[in-house]
């Protein structure tokens, strides 16, 4: 069963860890420049927002990739940039409505969330449960179960 | 490793920027950031020198710890000889610059001289250049980040710079990063204003590489799990951040009130963290927003608010009515407990302003309490002033913070701090400093180890260089009694010798509610060259000690600097568990000395230097 990253903003306090876990897994670096997962800091509004790529069933990506460097990776459901095939063209980049596959210039390939293969580390990494990676069908469960006890504790009451 | 090995060296009178070697012997014995910048300053500047000429220098540095997955391994610090004290200054920030200039590839930047007109730094990994910043002089610090990013196109860049009050050599002054996070105290922003520096501005995209990252990883997350499970770390600041404290200190008595004239305040209760949690009659949100993090922090204590929209200071002023940075206990002490005003978004007010323009709030609320006392004893007068300034008016002290980041009117007496302000209208005994910089909130008379560490700490009186608050308040390794004297001047030593290991590594000394050095020590392990164990951290603090020491000693300080003002020595606590009770110092004094390896006169003996391996 295929699982997807859950994000709870309102929990997220913007340290950076799952940026920093990010561009390890797939660097070996921490450099929070690298990573796949963007947190995004609304300042006056004082919130902060993790952000990375949903794995789309029908992904923009890997239709648009000219040369199939884009493909399923079955086990997970994840979208994976096959780089010995990738030619850089970033017609990738236009194509997703949601700017979650970026060009690299270093390796001349574009990347994107991979699920890190089914155990993310961003989800591992963040302190607050934040990020989270739980049944790709059942994403809302947490939020059902607090609306859940929320109404259970109105009727009760 | 850890390290970028590597340093940049900005000569502003000639424009230029160096690459050089990091001194590796110097970071083996000094560690980073707050013992090596210091290594640094001791090398290069004449302890004797005025801090606001341009033979002063002005050091930004990282730790090894710094721009790594360790938890709060984003600080950074800034090293100079501080205006305000005449000592070495030494002031740390949180925040993401710290890391940032780290991924840049450099562990630390010493600008020297002084620039014929305003310049910011642009640093861009390798390339590092000065640029003009005329456009920028006047402007905030938040007007100035703004510029920069839309300016070089790059909302990720980060910046550090200086507001109105860094301009106009505030005393006080600070150096602000991340719109409100701060190198708070002893002057440092002032210091840079006479450089004619306006801002640093870093993009980084090379990172850190540790040493063996299997290892780093497992070493942080078994620390990052000790932070999970302490309450203090995973619970109460998050919740409330440090301004869980404001009803525990009043409640043991040691809140310093209206100037440190009493040692409890009424109106605690209405400044506190929970205060920021309740909702306001007038629009039925609380001040407080979320909590938020620096940079790697798995605690994020930072406070993040509203002010209320309708408030006397900003109804008519819409650009402080977005969400930023929040009270912390000694900004909402200082500019609260300590001024008697209770209005919580009066405090907040005064706050922002001291994020925008660059000031530190303790030292400005301070030198405001010695206003107000000066006032109210007839020595200052409305007329003087501008407007009546009693205790416990809002009206003065937000009026009071406006005209001192704008160096307007009555302001620019403020702006001298608490000491200097004192001494020009008479009455120096009023001024509630040590070494000239302003107190924090203990007051010493109900919390006896802390008298003792703010005569002798190196920056003046300072909470962050020996909290021995935790130990004697909180318990924290363990219980001591906060109202004697026995044990405390070693307690004292173990407490700023811990300190200084913390701050060398580039890691939040909020950590060290939950980790000892032995936490610190794996970690290091893992990044960096050398073995590191808890008993060799612990030297390399209390040869940084020593070395701050030795700068001051010869910037002409000596033991008769080490005190605290009469009030604390003579008038005692009139309520409260300390009722009745002054700080007992002379109880303590000579036994630090003699447990530091220092002359009675409080100079380093030479077989301790030696001991220590201070090389100087």
């Amino acid at each position: 069963m295929w699982k997807v990253l859950a994000i709870d903003p309102v929990k997220c306090t913007g340290c950076l860890q799952c940026e920093m876990a990010c561009s390890i897994e797939n660097y070996g670096v921490i450099a929070t420049s690298k990573s796949r997962i963007k947190v995004f800091n609304f300042e006056h509004e004082g919130r902060k927002v993790p952000y990375t790529c949903t794995q789309c069933a029908e992904a923009w990506c890997l239709h648009a990739c000219p040369v199939d460097a884009i493909r399923l990776d079955q086990g997970t459901g994840a979208k994976v940039v096959d780089e010995g095939t990738c030619v850089g063209c970033k017609v990738c980049t236009i194509a997703c409505p949601f700017g979650t596959i970026n060009y690299v210039q270093e390796t001349g390939k574009v990347q994107k969330c991979d699920l890190c293969g089914g155990d993310p580390a961003c989800a591992a990494a963040c302190p607050t449960g934040a990020i989270t990676y739980v049944e790709a069908d059942w994403a809302g469960l947490n939020k059902m179960q607090q609306w859940a006890a929320k109404t259970a504790a109105a009727v009760l009451a | 490793m850890g390290y970028a090995n590597r340093i940049l060296r900005v000569n502003l009178t000639t424009g230029t920027c160096q690459a050089e070697p990091l001194n590796e012997k110097w970071a083996q014995l000094y560690l980073g950031s707050r013992g090596l910048a210091s290594r640094y300053l001791v090398a290069e500047v004449d302890p004797k020198v005025d801090p606001l000429s341009p033979e002063n220098k002005l050091i930004f540095a990282t730790g090894p710890l710094t721009g790594t997955i360790a938890s709060t391994g984003g600080r950074y610090t800034v090293v100079t000889k501080g205006p305000l004290t005449g000592a070495i200054a030494c002031s740390n920030s949180g925040g993401f610059f710290g890391a940032e200039l780290k991924f840049a590839g450099w562990d630390m930047i010493i600008f020297e001289g002084r620039a014929e007109k305003p310049v910011y730094l642009y640093v861009e990994d390798d390339q590092a250049e000065l640029r003009d910043a005329s456009e920028l002089w006047g402007k905030s610090v938040w007007e100035t980040e703004e510029w920069i990013k839309a300016k070089h196109q790059d909302p990720l860049i980060r910046v550090s710079s200086i507001g109105r009050a860094g301009e106009n050599q505030v005393l006080f002054s600070c150096i602000v990063n991340d719109l409100h996070r701060a190198a708070g105290r002893s002057g440092v922003g002032a210091v840079m204003g006479s450089k004619h520096l306006k801002a640093v501005a870093v993009r980084g995209t090379k990172g850190v590489k540790v040493k063996d990252l299997k290892r780093f990883l497992e070493a942080t997350n078994a620390a990052k799990q000790v932070l999970a499970i302490n309450p203090v770390t995973s619970q109460g600041l998050p919740k409330y951040g440090t301004q869980v404290l404001m009803n525990v200190i009043n409640e043991v008595g040691a809140l310093p009130t209206r100037n440190m004239r009493e040692v409890q305040f009424e109106g605690a209760d209405a400044i506190s963290g929970e205060a920021m949690h309740r909702p306001r009659p007038s629009d039925g949100k609380p001040q407080l927003v979320t909590n938020a993090a620096c940079f790697g922090c798995t605690i994020a204590c930072g406070r993040i608010s509203k002010i209320d929209k309708n408030h006397f200071t900003v109804k008519n002023s819409p650009k402080y009515w977005g969400a930023s940075g929040g009270l912390e206990y000694e900004a909402a002490w200082a500019l609260g407990a300590d001024t008697g005003v209770d209005d919580l978004e009066a405090l907040q007010y005064a706050n922002l302003l001291c994020n925008e323009q660059g000031m530190d709030p303790i030292s400005f609320g301070s030198t405001v309490a010695a206003v107000m006392e000066l006032y109210e004893r007839g020595v200052l007068t409305a007329e003087q002033i501008g407007f009546p300034a009693p205790f416990g008016s809002a009206e003065a002290l937000t009026k009071l913070a406006e005209l001192t980041a704008n160096g307007e009117g009555f302001g620019r007496d403020v702006g001298l701090g608490s000491k200097r302000l004192c001494e020009k209208y008479g009455h120096p005994e009023l001024s509630m400093t040590v070494k000239g910089q302003e107190f924090p909130a203990y007051d010493p008379r109900g919390i006896q180890g802390m008298g003792l560490a703010y005569a002798t700490s190196n920056r003046g009186a300072c909470h962050l260089r020996g909290y021995t608050v935790a130990s004697e308040i909180l318990g924290i390794p363990e219980k001591t009694d906060p109202l004697t004297t026995e044990g405390k001047p070693e307690l004292v030593k173990a407490f700023q010798d811990a300190t200084g290991a913390f701050d060398s590594a580039g890691i939040c000394v909020f950590t060290s509610f939950a980790w000892t050095v032995a936490d610190i020590a794996p970690q290091l392990n893992a990044a960096i060259p050398g073995e590191w164990t808890p008993e060799r951290l612990l030297e390399v603090g209390e040869r940084v000690w020593n070395l701050e020491r030795w700068f001051n000693t010869r910037a002409g300080f000596s033991a008769k600097d080490d005190t605290l003002p009469k009030r604390l020595l003579e008038e005692p606590a009139s309520t409260g568990p300390a009722k009745g009770m002054v700080n007992r110092l002379g109880e303590m004094l000579p036994k630090y000395y003699e447990v530091r390896g220092w002359t009675a006169d409080g100079v380093p003996k030479p077989e301790t230097l030696a001991r220590l391996g201070v090389d100087v």
